[in-house]
């Protein structure tokens, strides 16, 4: 009955309650209430509350249900997000004997990584997508068995035809100290008609390998994910398990893990803004920013033993807390690095080159910005209002609220602003934090696994939403593990923002993103 | 123009004294271990099974600072305080067989010969390549050519191509789609040519060994002349490693408190 309906409940766009089950941010579910619709249905169920201001947060496969060995997975699982309403939706598509649905991305274009991700992957077909291109697997650099299994074969780039157009390939090895990507640029003169960025030089395999390790491990290759979010991607896996488990993370350990969050993206804002300074040749700011990202690394060094917080946090709670002698110490410190920040930021914004540089540069409109659903900062320099602190409130972030900031030119300058405006409200966090941490209890023991259960935990890490999503077999243990780092989002407004652009306003734009290879490529 | 001026004397000097200066870390930060295998209990293998990365092997009681992360899981799992972690930042070491660390004083990295260090002493160009590198190793390569570290002053510079290079800085474990790139690029540094593997992955795969698509940090065939150890190694491992292997930081042993 249900089933024959399907066109029409899609085509009316109206909410029919047995399409999607909704649930919360770090909440554990039971895998039977999932629903499991035709591929048509579920295509339908997706537009609809996209259309009606929802995102996709994540598509992937859902391990089999009868356990490891049951062959191939045979459903794939949307999570949408409800900004508005703080709820995540969740719907499975059982796949046809095919393995072939109609693709997401036609209508859908934020779908379009996740589908070629499980092309790649599993050998899902989304009929019907404008680029089916391997995301992370190259057809001349991978063995030739893997081949054989996905399908994966070489995908030239796309190319621009006509004369006066030219090429410029560059990467995965680049000029500076940064990770391995290519990108792909077709240009007429100085100006980039399309821009291919082709990843996938760093994937590691951190899904597979955390899935089957021990749990010590599990934290670190979490940690590991993206190295200047180790805290984020922590938090995230830690989140997942203790939804799993049930276990309540005390206040203490809630606040102290809200001041690592914050060191984290203050210290990478600061030094991003440091960096686009330094391309575009302003030196006090490229050195004071440099500098005073150190300052903020070496407070989460003096909280947890790491620049970058590893190890500080622990399924359960944290490992290291702040004495109120060390909390007047940070408070002295953190005034300290703010003088110098604001010194070095009102004369960084009110320098003319620097306004002109930064200004129109690398422009990713607000449509735009909405249809590829990108996250994080550079989604709020596109006056896109979201921020899981407060539409998805998880740890400290329930009870203190951040104020989101938006800019809305969409400009390399948007992207500098909502960091520096970041900073500041982080800060006052921070010094809010310090001043009133709860009685010190660091962590307290989980429990075992729920069975046959499934939790979508999310943080705003400072590139954006993480997503970290963690099935249980009916055993209780860990049978699935699937992680969105912002960057998955985003890679593809870098290559929206310079459409029309000069290439050698290139390196600016990507600094203005600076987005994680390791956390795309996984 | 006065207001830069002015922000330049508000901002201060701030480049550190280091090497030659007591590093200025935490009292948190977790360098080098020392271990007492004489207080092991019988059959207790509580730091073993703590361990992230197996980076400890028992009978003798061994730590392998190139699989270890510094995490200290191994510390606070230890009954007898058999390992204890100091703030002695001083890690690097010349061979892989060195960064394995028993009872008893381990050596800081040896000087390169003679010739080497005439050829490179005071001028050391490097090109890094990340094969997987999650950006830790790399953010903190960058941080020391910052005013703080300085790298310049020592006459050590990164450069954008091979060419232009005297060796390589590995990070990652080395995965399998960057193995070519970073095969090419090896082989176009001109000889004589050094290569350095810096964090755990470089160096054993870290937290990524065994991991399905890449491999177990540099291949075996890519002769290493430095490891830096470290998850990510603190900037001033980094720098003491340098130094170390151009001879600009005499040999001393290492301490048990840095």
């Amino acid at each position: 009955m249900v089933e024959r309906s399907e066109e029409h409940r899609a085509s009316q766009g109206s909410e029919s309650p047995g399409d999607l089950v909704w649930g919360k941010n770090g909440l554990s579910m039971a895998l039977a209430e999932l629903p499991r619709l035709p591929p048509l249905r579920f295509r339908g169920a997706c537009q609809r509350v996209c259309r009606d201001g929802g995102r996709l947060l994540a598509l992937c496969v859902l391990p089999p249900r009868r356990g490891p060995n049951a062959g191939s997975p045979s459903e794939l699982v949307a999570v949408l997000g409800d900004d508005a309403r703080s709820r995540i939706g969740l719907l499975c598509m059982e796949l046809p004997e095919t393995r072939s649905y109609p693709a997401l991305t036609a209508d859908l274009p934020e779908a379009q990584a996740f589908e070629r991700e499980l092309f790649e992957q599993h050998g899902i077909e989304p009929q019907g997508h404008p680029w089916l291109k391997p995301l992370r697997e190259h057809a001349d650099l991978a063995p030739p068995s893997k081949g054989e299994r996905t399908g994966l074969r070489p995908h030239p780039f796309f190319r621009v035809e006509g004369t006066g157009i030219h090429e410029v390939a560059v990467g995965p090895v680049h000029a500076g100290v940064i990770e391995p990507g290519h990108f792909r640029f077709q240009c007429h003169g100085e100006i980039v008609r399309h821009l291919e960025i082709q990843l996938g030089y760093q994937h590691r395999g951190a899904e597979s390998l955390l899935l089957r390790s021990l749990p010590a491990r599990r934290l670190v290759v979490a940690e590991s994910i993206a190295g200047d979010t180790a805290v984020g991607h922590a938090l995230a896996y830690c989140k997942g398990i203790e939804a799993l488990s049930a276990t309540d993370v005390p206040l203490y350990a809630q606040a102290v893990r809200g001041i690592a969050l914050e060191l984290e993206r203050v210290a990478n804002h600061v030094g991003d803004l440091g960096a686009l300074c330094n391309d575009v040749g302003y030196l006090p700011g490229a050195s004071w920013f440099g500098r005073l990202r150190g300052e903020f690394l070496n407070l989460l060094m003096e909280l947890s033993g790491n620049r970058f917080g590893r190890s500080l946090l622990r399924p359960g709670g944290v490992r290291f807390g702040l004495c109120a002698e060390k909390r007047k110490d940070f408070l002295d410190r953190l005034a300290s690095a703010e003088r110098d920040l604001k010194d070095t930021a009102e004369l960084t914004f009110d320098t003319p080159t620097i306004c002109s540089r930064f200004e129109h540069t690398g422009v990713v409109t607000h449509e735009v910005a909405q249809t590829l659903g990108l996250v994080g900062p550079v989604a709020r320099a596109s006056a896109c209002d979201r921020d899981v602190r407060r539409d998805h409130p998880f740890g400290i972030y329930r009870f203190v609220h951040i104020p989101v900031a938006l800019v809305d030119s969409g400009d390399v300058m948007a992207r500098a602003l909502v960091r520096w405006l970041e900073t500041q409200r982080s800060i006052t966090f921070l010094r809010e934090q310090l001043t009133e941490l709860p009685e010190e209890v660091l962590f307290v023991e989980s429990a075992p696994f729920r069975a046959e259960a499934v939790v979508v935990s999310m943080v705003e890490g400072w590139r954006g939403e993480i997503v970290h999503i963690a099935t249980t077999d009916r055993d209780g243990r860990l049978a699935g593990y699937k992680i969105v780092d912002p960057s998955f989002h985003n890679w593809f407004g870098l290559a929206m923002a310079l459409r029309g652009d000069q290439i050698s306003d290139f390196p600016l734009c990507n600094k203005s993103f600076n987005l994680s290879y390791a956390g795309h490529d996984l | 123009m006065w207001r830069l001026l002015r922000s330049r004397l508000r901002q201060g000097y701030r480049t550190s004294s280091l090497p030659l200066g007591p590093a200025p870390l935490p009292a948190r930060f977790r360098g080098r271990p020392t271990l007492e295998s004489s207080k092991c209990r019988d059959g207790c293998r509580a730091c073993a099974e703590a361990c992230p990365t197996n980076a400890i092997s028992q009978e003798p009681l061994q730590i392998d600072l190139g699989a270890c992360l510094f995490c200290t899981l191994c510390q606070e799992a230890c009954p007898e305080k058999a390992i204890v972690y100091h703030g002695d930042h001083r890690l690097a070491a010349r061979s892989r067989a060195e960064l394995l660390v028993s009872d008893g004083e381990a050596s800081l990295a040896r000087a390169l010969d003679v010739k080497m260090r005439s050829l490179l002493g005071r001028s050391l160009r490097l090109r890094q390549v990340s094969a997987g590198g999650c950006s830790g190793c790399e953010a903190e390569l960058v941080a020391t050519g910052n005013v703080v570290f300085d790298l310049g002053r020592f006459g050590i510079q990164f450069v954008a191509s091979p060419r232009h290079a005297d060796g390589i800085v590995i990070t990652g474990p080395v995965t399998r789609n960057m193995e070519r790139a970073l095969r090419e690029t090896y082989a176009a540094v001109p000889a004589p040519k050094i290569v350095i593997a810096v964090g755990a992955c470089a160096i054993s795969g870290g937290p990524f060994a065994g991991a399905e698509a890449s491999h177990d940090g540099v291949p075996p065939d890519l002769p290493v002349d430095l490891y830096v150890p470290g998850c990510p190694p603190h900037p001033l491992t980094i720098l003491d490693g340098l130094l170390r292997l151009l001879g600009r930081v005499q040999h001393s042993a290492a301490s048990r408190s840095g």
